[in-house]
């Protein structure tokens, strides 16, 4: 029971959606992607490149909200190689999303240590601090979980509702999720499948990107080899569970987030169980999701199938 | 002056003269029908018109105009609606949604956010206007495919199309639901709409059309107003030639080789598809199953091939040995898609050729394939079954659609099976392929082979079969001899109109 | 040779000439990136060769490296032959390993052979009941198997984790890491100082093997037959859902295999993620490899190069030894881009 009320703490709470926010940037980018027809499974990647570049800009702008800048439109700039290989190739969006994780997981170290030197890899550069909403930040209970936050934690939040808006009540909306689901159909009432799914990736590398320079910018404030730690794949289960629906891939994150920061408050709370299966817990859940929900509905109909013009 | 004139177009593929000095007119209100057999180049013609491709020459006239689109966009902007053989629908939208889908004007006030209000009204007053009953906030995977057809005509109407070419839109339809699509395209010519109607379907089209373009080869054989032709006219234009269907000795039945009984099975939707069939066929004849496309022929097919389970009834096959492996290799099914389910297309022709025989003598055992034995197997068949091919190690892919056929019919006879299904064995073939074919088939059944034969075309049915079964919304509409039947009783019969009693009662 | 194999030669050296051209293209690429370090391209890959194969030692680490990546490439291009793929060889690995290492420990006084045998046996059902699972979802659940074995991956990485932490670590347990296992578990060493042992022989026996089953089997012929059309498989006879399931189960065998080497083969006990990725590594291995068995072996050998002689390279000229994987990350989307491109071109012809 005391522990139970260990968690039951506002720092807990606050620390969930800390965590969640990284994955939620990354989870609606994925459903973005996804709902367009290309499966990206180098989102890991891309967050690794973009945390560097969000890193870089910061040092060398001396701004964080400049570095965050640069760490977007670096995720969008790997997501169009994912484009490129795979839309305009046609080639497998698997294996071209490996090879991005490749790509993020080496370069981003290969350019750090060439970048900043080898003994100053992990250094500290502007990044962001929590943000008091006035007022509201001293409501009690909701005030230190809510409104005591980084400013990039609204953005998050604010874009599920937007992601929403666009997916199912846009025009836009409609197309991307005519080329996700039947490309040909699009393409018979005049929308370019192949313009929609590269505009989906490239934004959904963006997304991808403000994720992985949240984490540098927001969370650890310097860039360290192989800092995402799976979270590009996380991101992936969560918009399964979350049935490529940016509310439900938002929950997904929530509950992912409350995993991981469990970790660290079961350890302070003295809870039994052993860290690993608090690392394994969104996986084990997406597994279950899919095994209750089975492969009747698992996204776009067109998923992972390269549409070539005829 | 018509609505469109497309004159002298030309187009050619690598290899093809698709379409050869091809002159064509509609006129507002007119029904006009393109007939042919496949390959004539009718979806050319219309993919020229509509935009999919370019011809090489010739030119396209629209109310006076010159036009030349370069996309779709460009043909549906000049008032040109296309509803596809295959439609062009995205399932999980709704009717609406597929309706407004790609249109910037899903709003009056230019943003993108979706008004389907405004736009479901609208539709609805199109749909009462032409009889196309609609439920227009139904997600699209949940209509039947009649309803499906209506929302894609739906969709050209609501993009203001005067110009509708509908591409075989009876092909999947149950003949009450022709009935009233010929209802409803009748309704739209009064209101000044011009209508191409694709077929390939002689008795359709001279009920439906005003006049009729014949296609063959490629060339315009013929443009005839429907008040002033017959059917055999219509079949001369199309072929070339009356056709004479292949001479065949009476069969000689020997021992049963499938018996079924009161036989149910269901569709992949899990809708009963086959309702109570029960026939039996015997070795050395070949019984012929006519019906439009759907009515479950195919899952009849599937479940005697053994990949379809039987829900009820009895499927007996009397003399074939009981192991799976065994009935495989007992039953030879040439399949409606030799794509799909016929052939491994990247594959070498030997490949091919041993898929259902690997692993026995004489082309290997269960750890060894003799490939030597199954290149020289393939060999000989190139030669028996004269297909062109250079030689077994070439892909499948490489064949022409009647070789790859012939390549089929080489492994599916080659087994030496006792029962053959034979599912529309000469779908997309050209005339000297379906004779081959044809002639193949004769031979097998003279030999002793019981053959099921499935097929939409009337005229193949009637030329090789010996007793006839019309299938009609998974029933058995009734068996008829083929000496003693004439082509209207079956087309009767495959409409639903008459059972057996009443068929052979109105022929004679 | 018969007429049959003459008629793949063809297309084998397509295939070869496709993938060299992609390592040269890669190579070419990343020479920009050295030159932008501030180093000599060619003095960069010549440390590099000379790391990987210069001496004995060289070649001894490389070869010792081949052989977990021959596994999980084999694992890899044995699933994608049946039109599945396999991102799951790294939590399969992490599976074989465990079940090895157990065997490795706990089942004393056996012969080596039988212990040897006993450990690989072990290793190969544990991974292919990883893999299995995978199999089971996709072929009777209907789940795909790219994201089951995304999600399985890490579940087996952190469950071992679990295990060198707690239930299975070396007493006393200050070390997360389990015992060794027994010396008549371990693999006869080919060469010490580089931890070779002739796992690298039964690696490549195994990929003769699969290549044999694959091209010259039954099984194999109707396991191509549905990675190629599901459709025509079925009509054919072929048991479709029971092949996918076989197909994912040998896979994950293959990959379990990887794991087991190691163990036996030179590292001799568990540790918390002691794989540096070669399960994905696989993926990029039977894409170079072009999923073929024997192409597999030489792609493996080359990943394997190019990991033991970034440490030479990074000792001559400071260039970090994450810039190989920066070249194998480029190596598979040339290979995509040029055979995608070269498909086009034969089309066109065609």
């Amino acid at each position: 029971m005391e522990m139970f009320f260990g968690l039951l703490d506002p720092d807990y709470f606050a620390a969930t959606i800390r965590l969640a926010t990284p994955l939620l940037f990354a989870t609606l980018g994925g459903i973005l992607n996804e709902r367009a027809g290309i499966i990206n499974i180098g989102l890991e990647g891309t967050m690794l490149m973009a945390a560097l570049t969000g890193v870089f800009g910061a040092w060398f702008i001396g701004s964080p909200w400049l570095g965050f800048a640069c760490g977007v439109v670096a995720g969008a700039l790997v997501a169009w190689i994912h484009a490129f290989v795979s839309i305009s190739l046609g080639a497998n969006q698997i294996v071209s999303g490996t090879a991005i994780n490749l790509l993020g997981l080496g370069l981003s170290s290969f350019l750090i240590r060439i970048v900043f030197g080898l003994k100053e890899q992990q250094r500290v550069v502007p990044h962001f601090d929590l943000v008091s909403l006035p007022l509201l930040a001293d409501l009690p209970l909701l005030g230190p979980v809510l409104f005591h936050q980084h400013a990039l934690v609204y953005v998050a939040f604010l874009l599920v509702p937007v992601l929403w808006v666009i997916l199912y009540r846009t025009r836009w909306g409609l197309m991307i999720t005519a080329a996700g689901e039947h490309p040909h159909a699009a393409s018979s009432v005049g929308i370019d499948p192949l313009r929609v799914r590269y505009a989906c990736t490239v934004l959904s590398g963006a997304l991808a990107g403000a994720g992985g320079a949240f984490l540098s910018l927001g969370q650890l404030h310097f860039f360290q080899d192989e800092m995402v730690a799976g979270r590009g794949f996380i991101a992936l289960a969560a918009l399964i569970f979350g049935r490529w629906n940016p509310v439900g891939g938002m929950i997904a994150c929530l509950i992912f987030g409350a995993a991981d920061a469990l970790q660290f408050r079961g350890q302070a709370v003295g809870l039994a169980i052993p860290h690993q299966f608090m690392l394994m817990f969104p996986y084990v859940l997406t597994l279950a999701i899919l095994i209750v929900v089975g492969g009747k509905s698992q996204g776009p109909a067109a998923i992972g199938i390269p549409y070539r013009r005829n | 002056m018509p609505l469109l004139r497309m004159e002298r177009i030309t187009k050619t593929f690598p290899g093809v003269v698709a379409n050869d000095r091809v002159d064509f007119a509609v006129d507002r209100g007119e029904i006009h029908a393109l007939l042919g057999e496949n390959g004539s180049g009718k979806t050319t013609l219309m993919n020229a018109l509509y935009g999919l491709h370019r011809p090489d020459s010739g030119r396209m006239l629209l109310d006076g105009e010159e036009v030349g689109f370069t996309s779709p966009i460009d043909a549906i902007a000049a008032g040109i609606g296309m509803v596809h053989q295959h439609f062009m629908l995205v399932p999980p939208l709704t009717v609406v949604e597929n309706i407004v889908l790609g249109l910037k004007t899903a709003n009056a006030r230019g943003s993108p956010l979706l008004d389907l209000r405004t736009a479901a009204a609208r539709i609805r007053e199109l749909a009462a206007a032409h009889g196309l009953d609609i439920d227009t906030d139904a997600q699209v995977w949940q209509l039947p495919v009649g309803a499906q057809q209506r929302v894609e005509i739906l969709k050209a109407l609501y993009r203001d199309a005067d110009l509708l070419i509908l591409d075989e839109p009876t092909a999947v339809l149950a003949p009450s639901e022709v009935e009233h699509l010929i209802g409803v395209l009748r309704s739209l010519a009064a209101s000044g709409k011009a209508i191409i109607f694709i077929s390939h379907k002689l008795n359709e089209v001279m009920e439906v059309a005003d006049r009729i373009s014949v296609l063959r080869g490629g060339r315009l054989a013929g443009t005839v107003a429907a008040a002033e032709t017959d059917p055999s006219e219509l079949a001369r234009l199309m072929v070339g030639r009356d056709i004479v269907p292949p001479r065949r000795r009476s069969s000689r039945p020997g021992a049963p080789v499938l018996w079924i009984e009161d036989l149910s099975v269901r569709d992949d939707r899990g809708l009963r598809a086959v309702d109570g069939v029960g026939f039996s066929l015997f070795e050395g004849e070949i019984l012929g199953i006519a019906g439009v496309d759907g009515n479950g022929q195919k899952e009849l097919t599937e479940a005697i091939a053994g990949v379809r389970a039987v829900e009820d009834g009895r499927l007996d096959l009397p003399g074939l040995a009981p192991s799976r492996g065994a009935r495989f290799r007992d039953i030879g099914h040439v399949t409606e898609d030799r794509h799909q389910t016929g052939l491994l297309m990247s594959f070498r022709l030997w490949e091919n050729l041993a898929l259902k025989s690997s692993g026995r003598p004489p082309f290997g055992s269960p750890f060894w394939l003799r490939v030597g034995a199954m290149r020289d197997a393939t060999v000989r068949a190139i030669e028996t079954f004269s297909i062109k091919a250079p030689g077994p190690d070439i892909p499948a892919s490489v064949l022409s659609g009647g070789n790859q056929q012939k390549l089929v019919l080489a492994r599916e006879l080659g087994l030496g099976p006792k029962l053959l299904l034979a599912a529309q064995p000469t779908r997309g073939l050209d005339v000297g392929a379906t004779e081959y074919v044809h002639r193949r088939l004769l031979a097998a059944r003279d030999d002793g082979m019981a053959i099921l034969l499935v097929s939409t075309e009337l005229d193949e049915i009637l030329a090789l079969s010996d007793r006839i079964l019309v299938m009609y919304e998974g029933r058995a509409m009734g068996q008829v001899n083929a000496d003693e039947v004439t082509r209207e009783t079956i087309g009767l019969m495959m409409s639903g109109i008459a059972s057996r009693e009443a068929a052979t009662g109105s022929a004679s | 040779m018969s007429e049959a194999a003459a008629a793949r030669i063809p297309e084998v050296l397509r295939a070869t000439s496709i993938s060299l051209a992609a390592i040269a293209l890669a190579l070419a690429a990343s020479a920009v990136l050295i030159l932008l370090a501030g180093a000599d391209p060619l003095v960069a890959y010549w440390a590099l060769l000379q790391g990987a194969v210069g001496d004995g030692f060289a070649l001894g680490n490389t070869l010792a490296r081949t052989t977990p990546l021959i596994f999980t490439g084999l694992a890899v291009a044995f699933a994608f032959r049946c039109n599945l793929l396999n991102i799951g060889a790294e939590g399969q690995l992490y599976a074989g390993a465990l079940a090895s290492v157990v065997i490795g420990i706990y089942l004393t006084g056996l012969p080596a052979v039988l212990h040897i045998a006993l450990a690989i046996a072990g290793g190969f059902m544990a991974g292919a009941a990883w893999g299995g699972v995978a199999g089971y979802l996709r072929s009777a659940r209907g789940i795909n198997e790219i994201i089951s074995t995304i999600m399985l991956n890490f579940v087996a990485i952190f469950f071992v984790s679990y295990l060198v932490h707690g239930p299975l670590a070396e007493p006393p347990g200050f070390f997360h890491q389990t015992a060794m296992v027994a010396e008549s578990a371990r693999l006869p060493v080919l060469y010490a100082k580089s931890d070779l042992s002739i796992a690298i022989f039964i690696a490549v026996g195994f990929a003769l093997v699969t290549a044999y089953v694959l091209w010259r089997t039954p099984f194999g012929l109707k396991l191509r037959a549905v990675g190629e059309s599901t459709g025509t498989a079925r009509f054919a006879g072929v048991p479709v859902n029971r092949y996918v399931f076989g197909a994912m189960s040998v896979s994950g065998g293959l990959a379990g295999l990887a794991g087991t080497t190691e163990m036996i083969g030179g590292q001799y006990r568990l540790l918390d993620f002691f794989s540096p990725g070669y399960g994905f590594d696989g993926i990029a291995v039977a894409f170079l490899g072009r999923s073929d068995p024997i192409g597999v072996v030489f792609a493996a050998f080359l990943f394997a190069a190019l990991r033991v002689g970034a440490n030479q390279m990074q000792r001559t000229t400071g260039l970090p030894t994450s810039l190989i994987l920066v070249i194998q990350g480029m190596v598979i989307l040339f290979i995509l881009g040029v055979a995608v491109l070269e498909w086009h071109r034969r089309r066109r012809r065609g």
